[in-house]
């Protein structure tokens, strides 16, 4: 057997156990336990993650807008999905809104009740995303010519913008200004979340390993080499950034289902420093790397590090000192010390196929000695 | 007589107040192996950034294969700067990005190797075909061009096998020796299938027995790729070998040209370059 | 006009602290290239503890304490998260920055329990209202121009004057180079957050006496303003980060003053990307050109 087989069933199998084990999680757990909470937040972080690392990492374009994307893919899934009988209730100060349908109803209308709502669920994350897509075509125009720092405050820029954008109140028939969108269809369970966001996952693997994903990686490390060797610079950067907006609009919109509500707040710059906070630990330059380190950092906050906010962490009870923002602060100083010594994170820019590959070059260094 | 393929007409290019290229005429013909030489700071690298586009030079004109493709008339601050004899002649402004002048068919190397250095041998030189590519980023990660690829892939392996570099085709780029970086330089600006190859100090480092190797090297590769070459080198026994034809500058200005023979005993060539430099 | 003059009044003084915080950024930036995200935060940090000195002991020793206590702060962020890095890339001590500011948030969160620290008070006879031209402000809207500008005629004084200042400016010009002639490249860098840290402490000191309470995410507005001030003022020039300062703070005054609140930090960094487009190196920023 050679390798590249080798590497593609060790990948398949790793990946049928993972998603055999969230479908038997879904069928013994209910929705609302922690643990249910915590596979579909990490696979929309995830999915979010692997976005950002396309660009900051792969295509070595230093963007903080990603929490503008989101809010933009969060927004349009919300705004379009809300039931027309709910409408008068959430959008209460502003006479039921201006959208006079809901797109899975109409879906629905055609297809029928299952069908058409989760068609026309899927139909608003794909506009999401085509939206964030588009809106990045536009603020790639001026943006993508700047250098590195220059361009991440820019596009940290733009998102602030647009969040204030979303808040304002002449645009409340639709935004319902500063008040909260809910009441939208979601999905309960984990196992769509984590088929979505595997397929987008892919699809965007299929993209860096493509000729598209080369010449990213040959603008990441050396530009003046790339353009010179017949790399339209802008085009790729573009292209590269457009994608990874599409990628993360879509992520937005599956937060906004994750969430069950949707306000412009949560979109803030820190919302994207968590997001290049995971990418760092999982490893610039590795997909398997930002969904791992997703997991992670959501399981330990979310979960396992439960206990240092509330009184009592590994059976010590010190309220005193597991009072709230603990959990957090300990973790940000295991991030900082990730960032200061461990610069690689938890995969380098190592993939999951590469696993067994140290795996099989140990084994073959024993067999040597 | 033969194709003109590359045409310099009083190329310029000035840095504030420093002329680093002043009045550049060259011409290229088809096949053709021509060496730029001059001491150090004498602006033949400057020279090369103009060509392939990395400059937009302050007044003149590049032709490639009869095209016009770069020109450019001195504007704004540049006007009161430029006082050269040809200030008016130009009046457009072309400045294509070096990706796009790299795509009409002219490929470079650099003087300080810069080669992809997260990518293994065979990925820098299959980047470099992406520029050849025909599918869309829909095509291509969607894998219907899988057609192309297995054929790129294919013309990048026998092109290293032509190199000498096949069996460290698997191996990061930087691990290489010095001397292999620079063929794999060679070899990725090959795949960009060039019909100018400019190589900016191909020898650079290289000791005499390295240097040798490359000569025999780079006269091989105009049968192979039937490209025509323009390099830029130090090595005199290199340039004397190898090229047909000569062009000397020296702080910016082009002193002389010729074949090698005329080269070596023009009087302003030696009192200017060959006269101090100690043939190395 | 009449009903303007408040909000201008108020630009000044914003713009004054805003000047403040930027001449942190820009003095990094000049030297390390490095966007120092944490000083937003040190800024926030530096009002916390106002509000904890003071209500503890007169403000006469407080005053000194919160200055000493940023300075120290502004220190450590430097050796413990940006020297380790100093061959590292860019982006590295990028996320580095971003990292301590994500640190001292979330400290400040567990320390505070999240609760908004209410400003009562800090300082006697600057938080005084008084009239002025009809309108009514307190004493700080004017002492800050005043002071802000005393502070960077000093600054501009030390940088040009002394012999740390020359290290600086030679470390802002050509950071190897300054190495190599002996210049003790890690004291210039120390001393250069320890005047940014400085600075800021000042700079919000003057800030919060003008607001009712302190949050964790009280830095980061201000401090994201105050860096899109120096970049627009052309970063690395001190000069340039005090107009362009001046600039927003006035701007951003004048915008609420016309009923748009909502949009006048969207502003801020619309300014930010026309000016990066039109002119990346600000109004008295120098051009950079890379060697191929």
């Amino acid at each position: 057997m050679n390798k590249n087989k080798q590497k593609t069933i060790f990948t398949a199998v790793v990946l049928a156990v993972l998603l055999a084990a969230c479908v038997v999680l879904d069928m013994i757990l209910p929705s609302y336990h922690i643990a249910i909470t915590v596979i579909k937040k990490a696979t929309v972080y995830s999915l979010v993650a692997v976005s950002m690392n396309l660009l900051n990492g792969f295509t070595g374009l230093f963007s903080l807008g990603q929490a503008g994307f989101m809010l933009l893919g969060a927004y349009t899934y919300a705004v379009l999905t809300i039931p027309m009988a709910k409408k008068p209730g959430v959008y209460q100060y502003f006479d039921g809104g201006a959208i006079p349908f809901s797109v899975p109803e109409v879906f629905s209308g055609v297809l029928g009740e299952t069908v058409g709502t989760l068609l026309g669920m899927l139909f608003c994350l794909l506009l999401g995303g085509l939206l964030a897509a588009l809106v990045a075509y536009l603020i790639g125009l001026p943006v993508l010519r700047l250098k590195s720092d220059y361009l991440a405050i820019a596009t940290l820029g733009f998102a602030e913008i647009l969040r204030a954008f979303f808040q304002w109140n002449a645009l409340g028939p639709i935004t319902n200004g500063s008040n909260l969108l809910k009441s939208y269809p979601v999905f309960s369970k984990a196992t769509p979340y984590v088929v979505l966001v595997g397929l987008m996952i892919a699809v965007i693997l299929l993209l860096i390993t493509s000729t598209y994903g080369r010449a990213f990686r040959a603008i990441r490390d050396d530009e003046v080499a790339a353009e010179a060797m017949g790399i339209n610079l802008a085009k790729h950067k573009r292209m590269a950034f457009i994608i990874s907006s599409f990628f993360a609009g879509i992520g937005g919109g599956m937060m906004a289902m994750y969430m069950e509500t949707v306000a412009a707040a949560p979109f803030k710059s820190a919302l994207t420093y968590e997001i290049l906070l995971i990418v760092v630990i999982g490893g610039i330059g590795s997909i398997t790397g930002s969904v791992l380190a997703s997991f992670l950092y959501i399981f330990f906050s979310e979960w396992l590090l439960r206990g240092l906010d509330s009184g009592t962490f590994l059976g010590i009870t010190a309220p005193g000192i597991f009072k709230n923002g603990f959990r957090m602060a300990v973790f940000s100083i295991i991030i900082m010390v990730i960032v200061l010594f461990f610069r690689k994170g938890i995969m380098g820019d190592k993939e999951l196929p590469d696993l067994i590959d140290k795996r099989s070059r140990k084994r073959k260094k024993e067999a040597a000695e | 007589m033969s194709k003109n393929v590359l045409k310099v007409e009083n190329a310029t290019m000035q840095f504030g107040g420093v002329v680093a290229v002043n009045n550049l005429n060259m011409e290229i013909n088809e096949g053709e192996i021509v060496a730029l030489i001059g001491p150090n700071g004498a602006g033949k690298t400057t020279a090369f950034n103009v060509i392939t586009g990395v400059y937009q030079p302050t007044n003149g004109a590049v032709w490639f294969n009869g095209e016009k493709i770069v020109e450019n008339h001195p504007q704004g601050k540049m006007k009161k700067l430029y006082k050269g004899e040809h200030a008016g002649d130009y009046t457009n402004v072309l400045a294509p990005t070096p990706d796009k002048i790299t795509a009409l068919g002219m490929a470079r190397t650099f003087q300080n190797i810069r080669l992809w250095k997260s990518q293994t041998v065979f990925n820098n030189v299959l980047i470099a075909k992406h520029c050849r590519t025909t599918s869309n980023v829909f095509s291509a990660t969607f894998r219907l061009n899988k057609k192309e690829e297995a054929k790129q892939r294919e013309e990048v392996l026998e092109l290293l096998k032509i190199v000498g570099l096949d069996d460290v085709k698997d191996e990061l780029a930087t691990s290489l020796p010095y001397g292999k970086q620079r063929r794999l330089e060679i070899a990725r600006a090959l795949a960009a299938e060039p019909t100018l190859l400019l190589l900016d100090e191909p020898a650079a480092g290289m000791n005499p027995q390295e240097t040798e190797e490359l000569t025999a090297f780079i006269g091989e590769l105009r049968e192979k790729f039937h490209v025509t070459i323009l390099l830029i080198e130090h090595h005199m026994n290199l340039v004397m070998d190898i090229s047909d034809r000569i062009y000397v500058l020296d702080f910016g200005k082009l002193i002389a040209q010729g074949t090698p023979a005329e080269i070596q005993n023009n009087q302003r060539v030696i009192d200017a370059y060959l006269g101090v430099a100690e043939d190395a | 006009m009449q009903e303007m003059f408040p909000y201008l009044l108020n630009g000044i003084s914003v713009g004054g602290q805003y000047a403040l915080i930027a001449i942190g950024y820009t003095l990094v930036y000049g030297i390390l290239r490095l966007i120092n995200f944490a000083h937003g935060d040190v800024f926030m940090v530096a009002g916390l503890v106002m509000v904890y000195a003071t209500s503890s002991m007169p403000f006469y020793l407080a005053l000194p304490l919160v200055l000493a206590a940023t300075v120290l702060l502004g220190f450590t962020i430097e050796r413990v998260a940006y020297k380790p890095l100093r061959t590292a890339p860019r982006m590295s001590v990028m996320i580095s920055a971003i990292g301590v500011s994500y640190l001292i948030q979330n400290l400040a969160f567990y320390l505070t329990g999240g609760v908004p620290q209410p400003v009562t008070n800090p300082i006697p006879w600057i938080s005084e209202n008084v009239k002025l031209l009809g309108a009514s402000t307190k004493r700080v809207t004017l002492l800050t121009p005043v002071l802000t500008i005393l502070l960077v005629v000093a600054l501009v004084y030390l940088i040009n004057n002394t012999k740390i200042g020359m290290a600086m400016r030679a470390a802002a010009k050509d950071f190897e180079t300054a190495q190599l002639m002996g210049i003790k490249i890690n004291r210039v860098i120390s001393m250069t957050f320890i005047i940014g840290s400085f600075l800021a402490a000042v700079g919000s000191m003057l800030y919060f006496t003008n607001y009712p309470s302190v949050a964790i995410t009280s830095g980061g507005m201000p401090g994201l303003k105050a860096f899109v001030a120096a970049v627009f003022g052309g970063i690395g020039s001190i000069p340039g980060a005090v107009v362009g300062a001046f600039v927003i703070g006035l701007c951003e005054e004048i915008i609420k003053g016309l009923g748009y609140t909502t949009f006048s930090d969207a502003f801020t960094f619309a300014l930010l990307i026309v000016v990066l487009c039109v002119k990346p190196t600000g109004l008295f920023g120098e051009k950079v050109t890379d060697k191929v």
